[in-house]
């Protein structure tokens, strides 16, 4: 065979055209019919968030007094009213949507800090790993509900600030992670070749160390967003998170605790959504982490 | 042994030292006072007050006087409970804490165990398919759903158990408040022992001891079962810390008189020195429970070296 023949040719392109280890994930997750589930479950749920309020008759807040604990399916209330006459339905679809966006805020904070300080820990190694991971076994041993009341009583209870407060706090474990995963990376082969092609420290990190991060780091993120919406919920259901006339699925299920003798309804239906959501979120993890970390088949 | 004890608690003491530093001074940093709220004080009954407790004095000074006091023993006395200590709050408040997340913990280990064993030697069979499905639901649904859930069904509908309360610890009390905190402990604990399970069964040295003829139940029992509970070990140290220091919702639904719900209120009225004892409580707990839990890891792992 002649170099550069079409034959040749012909068996490079088929080379090329192999089964990357992504390809090989993809396939792996899309077989998984729990987490094919929990994507179309995940998907629908979004959707719901963002478009169900423009399609349902009533706004969020709105009071209608004649229609106070008016139970489901009663008068165009789908899902019934609360104490006020607030359609449950069109709160429920509100507090879905605060709850997903900030799942999704603080998780990307808390990505953003964990991927970051785990890398260069973990990379530069000695003295300066020593001393961030110091700070992140600190950190850990300090209550969740500490930092989470100092930082609300410190920058008032904005949700904004209720992202980043949680954001902040749920980094420490993705560093952890972050940092096991580098110092097993950083002597392989392609590192050295990048050291000996004359990158720097943060061009290594960004370019090299990071990306190949990317497993692990997916797989703990859908892990990572429903403990943050539990998180919000938790903080919610003690009085310190989404104030009122705002609503979360943590608001709703607290205010249909209190109710529930009354108007069951108001309890059962945003703990449905909630654990319906969570398992959603929950296959996703475990698919894509059988489908990234085959050795287990 | 004994030098590696000494030397992790050794290396304790700068951490700890640290959690008391940083929260020290992101508590103070936060706006706010022990002594609003009240009555208005006059500026002088304030300064009167301040001096009382020794906040009148520069800041880094205050904070070598309350290090000087934890060296000691002394964790100062409550800026809102007049004529109480640090630790005599601690004292009234831990029993309480103590019963509930001890006695969850334990149940929730002996039956997550014993679920994930079973669910791991019946792979892909229903008994496996059952518990994982229940321990899904577990892990998906938080406490602050299945308590109030529990409470209508259970306490308000059946009426078998009170809604709510301590009574002394009467057991009636307890039920509910146990099951809720175990409950997602259980789902935890019984996926991580099936997954450990599932990993060391396919192993050389299970596939030897059967190859040898030794009975499954000793094989599980004596050479499985050792190495499957490592990932388990590592998980209960901090798992127990949280639930020992109270869990807030369970106290707030069940209006028990644990820790967790103080540390909130305490932590909500400034009321310095008290949230300073309990940050000092759960940060000597998580040390000491991972330092157990890193001796039980050499304990059962004999390729682990304790240096």
């Amino acid at each position: 065979m002649i170099p550069g023949s079409p034959q040749r040719a012909d068996l490079l392109e088929r080379a090329v055209k192999g089964r990357s280890l992504w390809d090989d994930a993809r396939r792996r997750l899309f077989a998984n019919k729990a987490a094919v589930a929990g994507m179309i479950v995940l998907a629908v749920m979004v959707l719901a968030a963002i478009v169900g309020p423009f399609l349902v008759p009533f706004h969020y807040d709105t009071v209608t007094k004649p229609d106070v604990w008016v139970g489901p399916g009663v008068r165009g209330h789908l899902l019934g009213t609360d104490s006020l006459g607030r359609d449950l339905l069109s709160r429920l679809l509100a507090g879905l949507g605060v709850s997903l966006a900030i799942g999704v805020v603080a998780t990307s904070v808390s990505l953003l800090i964990g991927v970051l300080w785990g890398a260069v820990a973990g990379y530069i190694g000695g003295r300066v790993d020593e001393i961030m991971m110091r700070v992140v076994d600190t950190l850990y041993s300090l209550p969740f509900i500490f930092f989470v009341i100092l930082l609300m009583v410190t920058f008032g209870r904005n949700i904004f600030l209720i992202f980043l407060a949680i954001g902040a706090v749920e980094w420490l474990t993705m560093s952890r992670i972050v940092r096991g995963q580098t110092l097993s990376l950083k002597n392989k082969e392609f590192i050295e070749a990048a050291r000996a092609a004359g990158l720097g420290s943060r061009q290594i990190i960004l370019k090299h160390i990071v990306p190949n991060l990317l497993g692990p780091v997916v797989v703990y993120v859908t892990l990572t967003i429903p403990a943050i919406i539990i998180a919000e919920s938790f903080l919610s259901f003690l009085g310190l998170g989404v104030q009122p006339p705002m609503a979360s699925l943590g608001t709703l299920i607290a205010g249909g605790a209190q109710d529930m003798e009354i108007a069951p309804w108001l309890l059962v239906f945003p703990s449905l959504t909630m654990v319906i959501t969570l398992m959603a979120f929950n296959f996703i993890g475990d698919g894509l982490r059988d489908a990234l970390d085959p050795k287990d088949r | 042994m004994l030098r590696f004890l000494l030397r992790r608690l050794l290396v304790a003491v700068p951490t700890l030292f640290l959690v008391i530093t940083v929260a020290f001074f992101m508590m103070r940093a936060a706006p706010g006072s022990p002594f609003v709220n009240e009555r208005q004080l006059t500026p002088q009954v304030e300064a009167a007050v301040m001096a009382k407790f020794g906040m009148d004095k520069p800041l880094h000074e205050q904070y070598f006087n309350y290090l000087a006091g934890v060296v000691k023993g002394d964790f100062g006395p409550s800026l809102k409970y007049r004529d109480k200590s640090v630790l005599d709050i601690l004292h009234d408040n831990y029993k309480v804490s103590l019963i509930l997340g001890g006695v969850s913990i334990l149940l929730a280990a002996i039956i997550g165990l014993s679920l994930g064993v079973i669910a791991a030697l019946r792979q892909n069979r229903v008994a496996d398919y059952l518990t994982m499905g229940v321990a899904i639901l577990g892990v998906c649904i938080p406490t602050f759903v299945t308590a109030p859930l529990l409470v209508l069904v259970f306490a308000s509908r059946l009426g078998w158990l009170p809604t709510a309360g301590w009574n002394g610890g009467a057991l009636a009390n307890l039920v509910l408040p146990i099951t809720v905190l175990a409950l997602p402990q259980i789902a935890i604990i019984s996926r991580l022992t099936r997954a450990g399970m599932i990993e060391v069964l396919r192993s050389n040295y299970i596939r030897t001891a059967r190859a040898k003829g030794l009975p499954e139940s000793l094989i599980v029992r004596k050479h499985a079962l050792r190495a499957a509970i490592l990932p388990l070990v590592s998980y209960l140290g901090p798992a127990a810390a949280g639930l020992l220091t109270g869990s807030l919702v369970v106290e707030k639904i069940f209006n028990l008189p644990g820790l967790g719900k103080f540390f909130v209120i305490s932590a909500l009225q400034r009321d310095y020195t008290v949230v300073m004892g309990m940050v000092i409580v759960y940060a000597l707990l998580i040390l000491v429970l991972n330092l157990i839990a890193d001796m039980l890891y050499a304990a059962l792992d004999p390729r682990v070296k304790l240096s």
